[in-house]
């Protein structure tokens, strides 16, 4: 089982536009952890430096105690997976072709799937429901389905930490509910580590083991759900007044939008 | 998934018949009967028939294949690379720095040979493999390389070798002609020579591309996702740009400047295959084999017994067929390259 931690880490695209300052991280084993905050938080930004793909200014990221920088690619696949954000897909691969490329770590490039390799991709398949839609072209798929097929080629790598961007994107309801669980459940089953960006500030509360909601360039708060997600903390990190009940079923906090920041949607013409 | 290999298959055995049949045609034709029992050691041709078949007509022949097959997979190489079906093989310089090798060759009036090979497609090759060494080298110096700074690269010093090369054929005017012939690509002058260096240096290109199928088929799901599988992006980006630029350094010695084969060869290979590049590569092997051998056959028979260079049949054919490919594609709403 891996770990992860990242330690003082700062970033910036140039010197005027330091996206994450002095952030240190660790990850526990079993956890889920996620990433809330405002577009262009440093959300990505941290997932990808976590992963290694990108270099932090300063500060590094340690994965089973080795600096990720010196741990080739395929080492780090083999132990990390990560769900991007958004994908091309202009090779009209099966969806069950796709995710064997999730083996490429294992076995890689040049070698043929062993029957290990194909029971992982199956079970990967399974776990996001894809197993009917298997040998579906990709680019006949909905972007939704898309998605869960990433999501399966991630889980193929069979990897014991997860850095998942925004993995719900484009599913409809029962499928976001579907995946948060299946990642939860995995996670509990395995004693995983899954790090998420997420925007739906319910579902994280509903989901997520400890909550960091990245603000200001840094962590402005790390904890469950009820000691993140407080109206102080939303408003200042989002910019809109809310407030905060608990869920009628499930216990969680449950962030209701009000005030006058609130969009259009709100306005008195349409309420 | 299980026509895939057949339909390889049938790419192969229509390039081998293409070649059977080229084999027949020319200023001198052969009847196929005579090329079957000479085939099999039998002396039904007489002497000339039998140079012209053994010593100028076959080495021709498998010139024009490998030649096609080395920009096909070369093409294929690029477009991944650059996830762009506008890619080309001499997208990064290969053919700007062979011309310069034969320019110099040519005004020099060097004659040298190495292994029976001549100092025309050695230096070809040489100056094809310098030229994108230096784009490597000028690609990896910029302040964030990446795919696109290497392109850059590549554009800049193409325009730059260039224009040496268009100085030199203006300093030296009464070369320009022999220059420039070498410039539109031919295979006429092929001898198992020539072959041996198509073979053994564009074979290594196209094997080195192949053995990158997969790295391929992940690299084109971006940057991003290709480095979450396991692709070291940096190494990978160096061996794609290595085995193209060996297969079009071979196929350039051999054959000059032939321009479109490198381009289209992959398109049409997609319509057949899709764009999994176990598949495609292969493909295009054949489709661009094939198409070298019809340009070539069409070269020699056109204004016999006169030639064409093969370079100018190639774009005459390949420019029409690009754009039915592009209308074909604006009609069908797919983007141009990514047919299924």
């Amino acid at each position: 089982m891996s770990t992860l931690s990242a330690k003082s880490l700062t970033f910036g695209f140039d010197s005027n536009h330091v996206v994450l300052r002095d952030l240190s991280l660790s990850l526990r084993r079993g956890e889920v952890l996620v990433l809330l905050g405002g577009n262009g938080s440093g959300k990505t930004t941290l997932l990808r430096m976590l992963a290694g793909q990108l270099s932090p200014d300063s500060g590094n990221v340690v994965l089973d105690d080795v600096p990720i920088d010196q741990l080739s690619r395929r080492e780090i696949a083999k132990r990390l997976a990560m769900m991007p954000q958004s994908e091309l897909c202009e090779t009209a691969f099966t969806v069950r072709e796709m995710v064997r490329l999730g083996r490429a770590a294992h076995r890689g490039w040049w070698m043929p799937l062993t029957d290990e390799d194909e029971q992982a991709v199956e079970e990967a398949l399974a776990a996001t429901g894809m197993q009917k839609l298997a040998d579906r072209n990709l680019t006949t798929l909905s972007g939704g389905q898309w998605r869960r097929s990433i999501l399966a080629r991630s889980l193929a790598q069979q990897a014991s930490i997860l850095l998942l961007d925004e993995p719900t994107n484009g599913l409809d309801l029962k499928h976001q509910y579907d995946c948060l669980s299946q990642i939860r459940d995995l996670v509990k089953q395995k004693n995983l580590i899954a790090v998420l960006a997420l925007h739906d500030l319910n579902q994280t509360a509903m989901f997520a083991d400890r909550i960091a909601l990245l603000s200001g360039q840094k962590v402005m708060a790390i904890g469950d759900c009820w000691q993140v997600l407080t109206a102080e903390r939303i408003e200042q990190a989002y910019g809109i007044q809310a407030t905060i009940v608990e869920h009628p079923v499930h216990g969680t906090p449950l962030v209701v939008p009000v005030g006058p920041t609130v969009p259009d949607f709100a306005s008195p013409e349409r309420s | 998934m299980k026509a895939m290999p057949v339909r390889i298959l049938i790419a192969a055995v229509v390039m081998f018949v293409i070649a059977v049949l080229s084999s027949l045609v020319g200023a001198t034709t052969i009847s196929a009967s005579d090329l079957f029992w000479s085939m099999l050691g039998e002396s039904v041709l007489d002497e000339t028939d039998r140079t012209i078949l053994f010593q100028l007509r076959l080495p021709r022949l498998v010139v024009a294949g490998l030649v096609g097959g080395s920009l096909a997979a070369a093409g294929v190489g690029f477009q991944g690379l650059f996830r762009n079906p506008l890619a080309e093989p001499y997208v990064i310089g290969a053919s700007s720095g062979a011309s310069l090798g034969v320019a110099l060759v040519i005004i020099s009036g060097l004659r040298a040979s190495f292994f029976s090979i001549g100092a025309t497609t050695l230096l070809a090759m040489i100056g094809a493999i310098a030229v994108v060494m230096m784009v490597l080298v000028i690609g990896s110096l910029a302040r964030s390389p990446s795919t696109m700074s290497l392109l850059l690269a590549g554009v800049v010093m193409s325009s730059m070798v260039n224009a040496i090369v268009s100085a030199l054929m203006f300093l030296y005017d009464q070369k320009a002609v022999v220059i420039l012939s070498w410039l539109m690509g031919s295979v006429a002058n092929s001898h198992w020579g020539t072959a041996s260096v198509a073979a053994v240096v564009g074979g290594s290109g196209v094997i080195l591309i192949g053995l990158c199928a997969r790295p391929l088929d992940a690299f084109a799901l971006g940057d991003t996702a290709s480095q979450s599988l396991g692709l070291d992006l940096s190494t990978f980006r160096w061996l794609i740009i290595a085995a193209a630029s060996v297969a079009t350094a071979g196929a350039v010695a051999a054959s000059g400047v032939i321009g479109f084969v490198g381009l289209i060869s992959p398109h049409i290979a997609r319509m057949f295959v899709g764009s999994r590049h176990a598949v495609l590569i292969p493909m295009s092997v054949f489709v661009g084999g094939s198409l070298m051998l019809i340009a070539d056959a069409i070269a020699r028979t056109v204004i016999a017994p006169a030639e064409l260079p093969v370079g100018i049949v190639t774009a005459i054919l390949g420019c029409p067929f690009f754009l039915w490919l592009l209308l074909r594609d604006r009609r069908s709403d797919s983007t141009l390259g990514a047919s299924q």
